[in-house]
């Protein structure tokens, strides 16, 4: 669908620890809103945003709600680019093993189930932001 | 606001969802539809509980759209389409059986 659509290209770029603030809950909240209102919506991870996508988090401890579940549910949003920085993964000792196997299905392509998550270098990174109409920063 | 139901008063918000998912019980979301004088059938709850069941998987209330697909992947296409949702809850699927649901407004939604 996103391909289709002739609109902005909208690129929400989260780059902090998922709690200690606000800012990756509001993020996924507004990519929410935009994918309903059926935008072209990705999303990049760098630094520390990579720990967004980790799986099994726990926020007992820390009086936040875990709204890390609701990564699972931007397939059915038709979100289906979650880029992430290598560079961002390796410096801090993680691989895409730790993170959550999130997944889009392609209606063009009898619905097949496909990795909504993209590992992409530090370079392509750049290349990317450049081809975005609209740059959200959390 | 607030709500009452069989002598407990539950608080809402300003739009009348529930304030805290935790007081919802089935008698609250009855309470909640006849006060917009909707009668809930075995239809409405099919839906009411699909949603509960979403909002405990992912933690959010889905927009309307992307409840009609997961409905119609879930229970099948002659449920997961807007006519009939519409005609369950005609405030809006999303919205409405949200509400009784006792979930928060979907994101999204104005």
């Amino acid at each position: 669908m996103s391909e289709e659509n002739d609109g902005k290209k909208f690129m929400f770029v989260n780059r902090r620890a998922p709690y200690g603030t606000i800012y990756a809950q509001e993020s996924l909240e507004v990519v929410l809103i935009a994918a309903a209102l059926e935008q072209d919506v990705s999303l990049l991870f760098i630094d520390d945003g990579v720990f967004q996508l980790t799986k099994g988090q726990n926020t007992e401890g820390v009086g936040m709600k875990n709204f890390s579940p609701a990564y699972a549910a931007l397939g059915d949003y038709d979100v289906s680019k979650l880029y992430v920085e290598k560079e961002s993964l390796e410096e801090r000792g993680l691989t895409l093993d730790d993170l959550q196997h999130l997944t889009w299905e392609d209606e063009d392509d009898d619905w097949a189930e496909k990795d909504s998550i993209r590992l992409i270098s530090r370079d392509e990174v750049k290349k990317l932001i450049e081809e975005q109409d609209v740059l959200l920063s959390f | 606001m607030s709500i009452e139901v069989n002598g407990k008063t539950y608080e809402t918000d300003e739009e009348g969802y529930l304030a805290n998912l935790n007081d919802w019980t089935p008698e609250v979301g009855a309470a909640m539809a006849a006060a917009d004088d909707c009668e809930l059938t075995d239809a409405h709850w099919e839906v009411i509980n699909f949603l509960r069941e979403y909002y405990e998987e992912y933690q959010i209330a889905p927009a309307v759209r992307v409840l009609t697909k997961a409905i119609g992947k879930k229970l099948g296409k002659d449920k997961g389409n807007s006519k009939y949702l519409y005609q369950l809850f005609p405030y809006g699927p999303a919205k409405q059986a949200c509400k009784y649901a006792g979930l928060p407004k979907p994101t999204g939604c104005v």
